[in-house]
């Protein structure tokens, strides 16, 4: 017998009487996330907010984050920002160790804990939100959901390959429980809201 | 790992009360933790709803099991994932080596998996040649230092900077003296940049894996999972069958109890969700048995399988914050590890169960309501009629049986105690005593409450 069948049999042997899954409908809330709580949250957890009327805001906001000079890649569409790379498709992962900021939309934000949802599509490789030294994400503030519930809800109409939720900047506090950013990941991340008119 | 452990959660216990000052420290630091775990828990009004929720989901993968693991499998390999399956820990072992044979390398960069420390995979790979680096910041300090983690979410949490500082300075040569945690944190940011831009395989755990869409899902503060997974040729994640949950929309629940109740944040930076594998590149899966489809059968203990591993239960436990995870000489230490690790091998664990004073805080911040205390309270029964109860609690237990069941010795024991109490304490406060360790003993009442009713009920 393969292992595969051993482990099928003897949970099957040992599985108790089935238990129905409980109704968790009724967490959805079908509120509209705020983006004052979504702000809040991504600053508690050491990530920046900005909050833009126009996309092209962004060129002067984003020199004040680091003091950039390095490697710009920005995938951002309709939105223009000098010396930046906007075409990554022919480069490795590997190509990408040196970029100094990445510019990159979500799908939407979760104004209970400030993370954003961001698939391969918005990448362009998968290693890039985690291998640049700073991250800038671009959302719109109709797109910000209360709760993890409503996330699900929402990501689900969309496929992808892989997804990821991030939520500010890459942490540690390991060493002695003192909190360090910018462990493997960017030393920051910034997310500018795009007000929508009229909200 | 060290398997050849004899001394027992007491005596290891002892050893680490003998720095009264890191003892404080390791117990103010893990309150804490707790105290930003209320704190946040705290602000989301449906938190006991929540709890409920998770319960009665893992209480429903457990008892379909069967059914979910061949949906997840069907709907992986649709999506490209390849699935292998462990019986045991050394087949999970012998899986890995075969995937790094046939990828030919021969280094590999490993996240955080508890799973991998279980079936010692570190120690089989070196074995056989092949370098494992750790690559969570507090993973890779006890891997320097040569030691297993002490705790599930916080594997260094024993050490103090200035210990890591002087590994620092041995291994990633940081100054001398440098005990700076943004400086470390800094160099081994540094260090371990190069192995994932150098390594071909990565290997991470699993937090949760969705049988209706085949997609797992990896949560790390970090960042290092998605580091070494995006840059390797192969990805190979290891999870233990009870990993699973039945549908994509339950991690809304599951995400929303996992990081506040480990560490007070309101979600991990990162929840990654691997779906299909990148183009050109690989994702191995590895669904893991090891004694679960056993402890599954043990009516009274199945319950633990529940277990998220979110730590919540050692932040809290009064014996662990005193005691430290090492004293546990398991891979997973703390309560949740004193009723996991009597199913794998129910002699080397006979201690665990009784290292604890049943309070039932584990159980009550547990987010999946897990009854820890009271299964406890069960495994020491088992124990105690397996015949693997330590010797002196044995020699104890049935010193106070016979007095018990006995009004005559009773009396006569509790005049004893009075007696030798106040004519002479050096008796028993004294180093034989566990109990006099940390306490004086008490003040001798003058009478017992059976002497003292006889005269006021005279009256």
């Amino acid at each position: 017998m393969s292992s595969r069948e051993k482990i099928l049999s003897a949970v099957l042997q040992n599985q108790p009487a089935i238990v129905p899954l409980p109704d968790i409908g009724l967490f959805e809330r079908k509120a509209v996330g705020t983006v004052q709580k979504f702000g809040a949250a991504l600053s508690s957890i050491g990530g920046n907010i900005n909050y833009i009327n126009d996309l092209a805001e962004m060129n002067t906001l984003i020199t004040a984050i680091s003091g950039i000079n390095g490697r710009v890649i920005n995938l951002v569409k309709d939105l223009y920002i000098n010396n930046a790379e906007v075409i990554i498709d022919d480069l490795t992962p590997h190509d990408l160790q040196n970029v100094e900021l990445a510019i990159l939309s979500a799908h939407f934000g979760v104004a209970e804990n400030g993370a954003v949802w961001i698939t391969e599509e918005n990448m362009g490789h998968r290693v890039l939100p985690f291998i640049c030294q700073h991250l800038v994400i671009v959302i719109h503030q109709k797109d910000i959901v209360p709760a993890m519930h409503e996330a699900y809800e929402l990501l689900s109409r969309k496929p992808y390959d892989y997804g990821c939720f991030i939520a500010g900047p890459s942490k540690t506090a390991d060493i002695e429980q003192s909190l360090v950013i910018g462990a493997h990941g960017p030393r920051s991340m910034t997310v500018f809201v795009l007000l929508t008119a009229n909200n | 790992m060290e398997n050849n452990v004899t001394a027992d959660h007491a005596d290891l216990a002892a050893d680490f009360n003998k720095d009264k000052e890191r003892v404080e420290w390791h117990d103010e630091t893990l309150w804490w933790i707790r105290q930003k775990r209320d704190k946040n828990v705290h602000q989301i009004a449906e938190w006991e709803q929540l709890r409920e929720a998770a319960s009665q989901i893992k209480l429903n993968v457990l008892s379909n099991l069967n059914a979910y693991l061949q949906q997840f499998e069907a709907n992986a390999k649709a999506n490209g994932i390849q699935i292998h399956w462990a019986a045991d820990a050394i087949e999970h072992n012998k899986i890995v080596h075969q995937l790094l044979k046939d990828t030919g390398v021969s280094k590999m960069v490993k996240s955080k998996s508890m799973l991998t420390e279980e079936c010692g995979l570190n120690e089989y790979l070196a074995e056989h040649g092949i370098e494992v680096i750790d690559s969570d910041l507090g993973e890779r300090i006890v891997q320097l230092a040569k030691e297993a983690p002490s705790h599930i979410v916080l594997p260094c949490i024993h050490k103090k900077k200035e210990e890591i500082g002087d590994l620092f300075h041995e291994y990633l040569g940081t100054p001398e003296n440098m005990s700076d945690p943004q400086v470390l944190t800094e160099a081994a940011r540094g260090h371990l940049r190069e192995i994932f831009l150098t390594r071909r395989a990565a290997l991470t755990g699993v937090n949760f894996a969705i049988a209706e869409t085949g997609e797992f899902v990896v949560c790390t503060n970090e960042g290092n999972a998605d580091m070494g997974a995006h840059l390797a040729d192969i990805h190979i994640a290891s999870m233990g069958i009870e990993k699973l949950l039945p549908e994509r929309r339950h991690l809304g629940v599951f995400l929303r109890i996992l990081t506040r109740s480990a560490t007070g944040q309101p979600i991990t930076t990162y929840s990654s969700h691997f779906k299909k594998p990148q183009n050109g590149k690989q994702i191995h899966i590895i669904l893991v048995d090891n004694g679960r489809s056993v402890q599954l059968g043990r009516e009274d203990f199945r319950n633990s399988l529940k277990c998220i591993r979110c730590g919540a239960c050692m932040n809290t436990c009064p014996v662990y914050r005193r005691s430290g995870g090492h004293s546990y000489h398991a891979v997973v230490a703390g309560p949740i590890g004193s009723i996991l690790s009597p199913n794998l091998d129910m002699k080397k664990y006979a201690d665990l169960p009784f290292a604890s004073t049943l309070c039932g805080s584990c159980t009550n911040v547990c987010p999946v309501k897990i009854d820890i205390h009271d299964q406890l309270y069960k495994w020491r029964q088992v124990i105690v009629k397996a015949g693997y109860a330590p010797a002196a609690k044995t020699a104890a237990m049935q010193v106070m049986s016979k007095t018990l069941s006995s009004p005559t010795l009773y009396h006569l024991s509790g005049k004893a105690g009075r007696w030798v109490l106040k004519h002479a304490p050096f008796a028993v406060n004294n180093r034989l005593n566990p109990w006099y360790k940390q306490r004086d003993m008490p003040e001798p009442p003058k009478e017992s409450f059976g002497e003292w009713y006889k005269k006021n009920q005279a009256k």
